[in-house]
């Protein structure tokens, strides 16, 4: 799962760098999404990436059956966990990890199926900016993606750091650097992302 | 002081369990809470009820008998303590204190406050040990680096009380395997037998039916002994680097 | 003349090779004869369990059993401070003569010599064996092993581990015992409760055991049984043992005809946290370690005691010239770092004349302040970090910033089962480790002694010595439970536990052993009379009679019950009370941790009387209502020039 989780990460990043894109400009934007559009490599990717995705869902499926069993409901503690220094969303990664699935459903619609998926069944694509520029100027949507990003950064701020201590890259050291990385890395996406919803709303790019 | 104590009561192991409410009066705020159940189980013997049933032996903080869970955190509301160092001046006066005991599948109860911890053991013998029967090299022929005989006893601190897996939502015991592990892979002596004893402990963990560590971090905020998850990133370390060389 | 029922098998030759000269003539059973042959082990802490995974790896078949729900648990794992071991790594002329003659000093002559030198001679082979199994050592930057100093001894040869040297002895022992275990060598038996020995023809060969979660009363057979049980220092209600600990074991032996030794050498330890109040169920101990660089003191002018007692001023207000070192002043060439017993005793004096520091006026102070400012905060802390950390947790004092209260209190018990060279009961077969045996302390125990003797005992003595018994006991087949011998035992105990719950009386198990404990504080404690002794004897009596006409056990036998497992083991502890009465009274010298008032030297230090006492008493059992029996081992010392202790200069 951590390693799932890294590549998504990954990709995570280049998203937001390209969605950065569209609030430099039209004809910017433009161009990359022509370009990922026809890149073969990226081509190649996507699937990898839904696979990624499967496998992370898969394992997270796992690990949270398995640890219903370790840990039952007819077990739980009369009184809540009143520890402090556990932070939220690490104990409440599957419910975030099905939050952000659930809008990602809705976002593929939105855009991913007007788009990309368009091109491979032979179709014509619509213009991605224009897609946006629709989309964002809904306030209920910008809603919607904001909670979405919301979950993503609490997803992502316990998972960044989560997955290099799974795979043991980490040690007494490297635990608050990471954890605190990890914060960043999360801010940095959710701003990225919250900032396309945001401008366009607000009409500082249309 | 006085107390409203809200307690875990169940037979044995496969009755109903339930919680009792009792009162107990005149405790002075330098008591033990031990003490304060001591104090507890002479009243109700005294009116002819059933006292109620904990573990608990050294009373110092080193056996890792006492395993109890009061009011939302194992051994009771204060840091780096067992159940047995806690003192009522932890509590205000007329407080409602919740018992209950270790919550996991792979602790069973016993009887009230009383858990089977048979499964650390089971753990433990998979492969918690260095092999070296009979006479053995002089104790100083193998100097060890003084940051690493440290490290090694950060984690041999563990007194196996199991607040970890009482505290993990997900009942895990990669704190407590982790610490033996890196005990052991700290010293050179240990390296040996390193790679067999990760794969065979953690083996031995989900056959007994402990959860999947998710890196909340709750483990070593409860741990009476202070036990660092650095440890558990090191027992994640020995694992893949055992099953890669496999 | 020694008694002739007490054959103590001391080899021939010079001291210093009579274990030599034994393990080369003693028999060994072959591997293929190990296989066949059962041993139980009761009891696992240092002792048992050492002994147990040894004899499993040479090949015996063993059973353990142990009261808790993990042999891990046994109260060894609470040994703070560390073991000795005449390694001489510090070149400071230490050698096993030294550490022999230390030890045979420190208990101001009353162990068996060759006993105590052989346990100095395998000292060194217990640290090679801990560092192999991975105990955690301290060290020095340079890799090699740290060591510090302890009471009674001008040498460093304590290795450590943190305050937690027990545990890490203990977690190793436990590891070794874990691996055979897991090769089918040792069959682990918890939370079980052994509550009779079975002997069949005069020989020991099986338990009966009490399954505490069930309570179920189940049978073990084996060719050999061996005692590791600990000592009886609850008998005292206070003290520093775990609650759990008790000396069931040894009085079953007792009563199965193994002689008890020496019950009157009871350690009162001098650091340990005062009492503070009545509803207080044991008391903690500071590690004698804390003497290394602690200062012992108490105010020279009773006004500040006053004003300590009022809480109008903090210790560390009263002035250096205002404080009296009194260990210091007593003992200039030992100071802080006296024996335990003389520790204790010159606190109750201090605290006698009226210098008792707290409310109670049972407490004196440890102070950090002089050596905090000599090494620095940060040193103190590395080497004493959680043991100040626990004294915060327990007293809210911060001992960085004011002294520590300490008070003496029970802590070891020097006396046990008799056994011979061969660690073998009067009873054939029977065997008794650690503190269950008497053997190596005398009147007084050094620190850092127990957890040496205990592993020197299981890992290297034992293991040697049983093969002297069941070299002769390879055509022996399996023990039948079935037999005789076994109903007949188990029968006995069911019988005491049915008259247990058919008392029905009306006070607890507790406040009938708070009323033992301070029968047995007040005239058997640190100092005691033949006045006090003979009340104490017939107060001891009253209150067997009371607990079994008004005892209160409340629940069921055939169930997890607490209660019942402290009834069982408090009817026990009145056997050895009565014992350790009788012993204190028959002997009317002064020794070691034995006080007897009227044999005390102008400055109030201890009298031995070596013409009439050099000689180890063992007490056999003569039947529930008649007193028991003594007998005399002599004590011959052909080495060491008995010589009385002088901590002084």
């Amino acid at each position: 799962m951590s390693l799932s989780g890294l590549f998504l990460l990954v990709f995570l990043a280049l998203h937001a760098g390209l969605n950065a894109c569209a609030l430099v400009s039209r004809d910017l934007y433009g161009t990359v999404c022509a370009f990922m559009d026809t890149n073969p490599l990226v081509q190649l990717m996507v699937p990898v990436l839904a696979g990624g995705f499967i496998v992370h869902i898969l394992f997270s499926l796992f690990v949270e059956f398995h640890n219903l069993t370790a840990r039952p409901r007819s077990m739980q503690y009369a009184v809540a966990n009143k520890s402090q220094a556990t932070s939220w969303a690490s104990k409440n990664m599957f419910v975030l990890g099905i939050i952000v699935l659930g809008f990602l459903a809705i976002h593929l619609v939105n855009f991913w199926s007007k788009m990309q998926l368009q091109h491979w069944i032979g179709g014509e694509g619509q213009n991605a900016y224009d897609l946006i520029v629709n989309l964002f100027s809904k306030w209920q949507f910008c809603v919607l993606y904001l909670v979405w990003f919301s979950a993503i950064y609490y997803h992502v701020s316990h998972g960044f750091w989560s997955a290099f201590q799974t795979i043991g890259l980490t040690n007494s050291l490297w635990i608050p650097r990471l954890q605190c990385l990890a914060k960043i890395y999360a801010e940095i996406v959710f701003l990225a992302y919250a900032a396309v919803p945001v401008c366009f709303l607000l009409g500082i790019r249309s | 002081m006085k107390f409203t104590l809200k307690v875990w009561r169940q037979k044995n192991a496969k009755a109903k369990g339930r919680f009792e409410t009792y009162r107990v009066d005149g405790i002075s705020p330098d008591t033990s809470f031990l003490e304060m159940l001591d104090i507890l189980n002479n009243n109700l013997i005294e009116e002819g009820k059933e006292p109620v049933a904990f573990d608990h032996d050294c009373r110092e903080g080193i056996c890792g008998m006492c395993s109890l869970y009061i009011n939302g955190r194992p051994h009771g509301p204060d840091d780096l303590i067992t159940t047995c160092q806690l003192h009522c001046r932890k509590f205000n006066d007329g407080d409602t204190i919740t018992i209950e005991p270790w919550r996991s599948a792979a602790f069973p109860v016993v009887k009230d406050l009383v858990v089977n911890r048979n499964a650390f053991d089971q753990i433990l013998q998979a492969g918690g040990f260095i092999t070296c029967p009979g006479i053995v090299p002089d104790a100083n022929a193998l100097p060890i680096a003084k940051k690493d005989a440290d490290e090694s006893m950060d984690a041999a601190a563990c007194i196996g009380c199991g607040a970890c897996v009482a505290t993990c939502k997900n009942g895990s015991a990669m704190l407590f395997v982790a610490a033996r592990v890196s005990t052991l892979a700290k010293l050179p002596q240990g390296r040996v037998e390193a790679a067999k004893r990760a794969k065979a402990m953690v083996a031995k963990m989900d056959e007994l039916g402990f959860g999947s560590c998710t890196n909340t971090g709750a483990c070593e905020a409860e741990c009476p002994k202070g036990i660092s998850i650095s440890n558990i990133a090191r027992l994640n370390r020995e694992f893949l680097l055992a099953k890669i060389q496999d | 003349m020694s008694d002739p029922k007490l054959q103590s098998k001391i080899p021939a030759g010079p001291l210093s090779e009579k274990w030599t000269n034994f393990k080369a003539q003693v028999k060994v059973v072959s591997p293929a004869n190990k296989r066949k042959l059962d041993i139980i082990v009761v009891g696992t802490g240092l002792g048992g369990a050492s002994a147990a995974a040894t004899l499993a790896e040479l090949g015996y078949n063993v059973k353990i059993f142990c009261i808790s729900d993990s042999p891990r648990r046994a109260h060894s794992i609470a040994a703070q401070g560390g073991i000795n071991a005449a390694k001489n790594y510090q070149n400071d002329n230490d050698s096993v003569y030294r550490l022999f003659y230390d030890t045979i000093k420190g208990g101001d002559f009353r162990a068996r010599e060759a006993n105590v030198y052989r346990l100095a001679e395998v000292s060194s082979l217990i640290i090679d064996k801990c560092v192999a199994q991975g105990v955690p050592f301290a060290r020095d930057y340079g890799g090699l092993l740290a060591n510090r100093s302890f009471g009674g001894a001008q040498v460093s040869r304590t290795f450590y581990a943190r305050g937690q040297t027990g545990q890490q002895l203990l977690l190793g022992a436990y590891a070794s015992l874990n691996r055979m275990i897991k090769l089918g060598k040792v069959q682990s038996y918890n939370r079980r409760e052994v509550l009779d020995i079975v002997l069949i023809d005069g020989k020991a060969r099986g338990v009966i055991v009490r399954n505490l979660v069930t309570g179920e009363i189940e049978r073990y057979g084996a060719h050999a049984v061996v005692l590791a049980t600990g000592g009886y220092g609850n008998t005292y209600f206070l003290s520093t043992n775990a609650m759990n600990s008790n000396g069931s074991a040894l009085v079953q032996a007792y009563k199965k005809g193994a002689f008890f030794a020496n019950p009157c050498f009871v350690q009162i330890h001098p650091t340990c946290i005062p009492v503070h109040g009545e509803q207080q169920s044991k008391l903690t101990l500071m590690s004698e370690s804390l003497r290394n660089d602690g200062r012992i003191w108490v105010p020279k002018k009773k006004e500040d005691v006053e004003k300590l007692r009022k809480k109008q001023i903090k210790p560390s207000q009263i002035p250096e010239e205002d404080r009296d070192y009194y260990l210091e002043r007593r003992y200039p060439a030992f100071g802080n770092l006296v024996p335990r017993d003389v520790a204790s005793r010159a606190a109750k004096e201090r605290c006698d004349a009226g210098f008792g520091v707290n409310e109670t006026g049972l407490a004196v102070f440890l102070d950090f302040a002089e050596p905090i400012k000599r090494l620095g905060r940060k040193t103190i802390e590395e080497r004493y970090g959680n043991l100040f950390q626990m004294y915060e947790k327990i007293t809210d004092v911060n001992p960085y910033e004011e002294p520590m209260q300490i008070y003496p209190a029970i802590h070891y018990t020097m006396g046990g089962i008799w056994v011979d060279y061969n660690l073998m009961t009067t009873i054939p077969g029977l065997y008794a480790l650690g503190e269950a045996n008497f053997s190596d302390h005398g009147g007084n125990r050094l620190g850092a002694s127990a957890l040496m003797q205990g592993l020197a005992d299981g890992y290297y003595v034992l293991p040697y010595t049983i093969g002297d018994y069941l070299s002769h006991e390879i055509q022996t087949p399996k023990i039948d439970t079935k037999n005789k011998a076994f109903d007949e035992a188990e029968k006995a105990v069911v019988d005491k536990i049915n008259k247990i719950f058919s008392i029905k009386g009306k006070q607890t198990v507790d406040s009938l052993h708070k009323k033992l404990g301070h029968i047995m504080w007040e005239y058997c404690g640190m100092s005691r009379n033949e006045e006090g002794l003979k009340t104490a004897i017939k107060k001891i009596e009253e209150l067997r009679k009371e607990f079994w006409s008004d005892v209160k056990v409340p629940g069921d036998k055939a169930e997890f019950n607490q209660e019942l497992e402290k009834a069982v083991r408090l009817s026990d502890f009145l056997e050895i009370a009565k014992l350790i009465a009788f012993d204190a009274l028959n002997r009317k010298e002064s020794c070691g941790g034995h006080f007897r008032e009227e044999s005390q030297t102008e400055d109030g230090e201890t009298k031995r009387d070596d013409k009439n006492y050099m000689y180890v008493a063992a007490w056999e059992y003569k039947g529930e209502n008649q007193d028991p029996v003594l007998h005399k081992e002599d004590l011959n010392y052909e080495e060491v020039h008995v010589s009385t202790r002088n901590y002084k200069d």
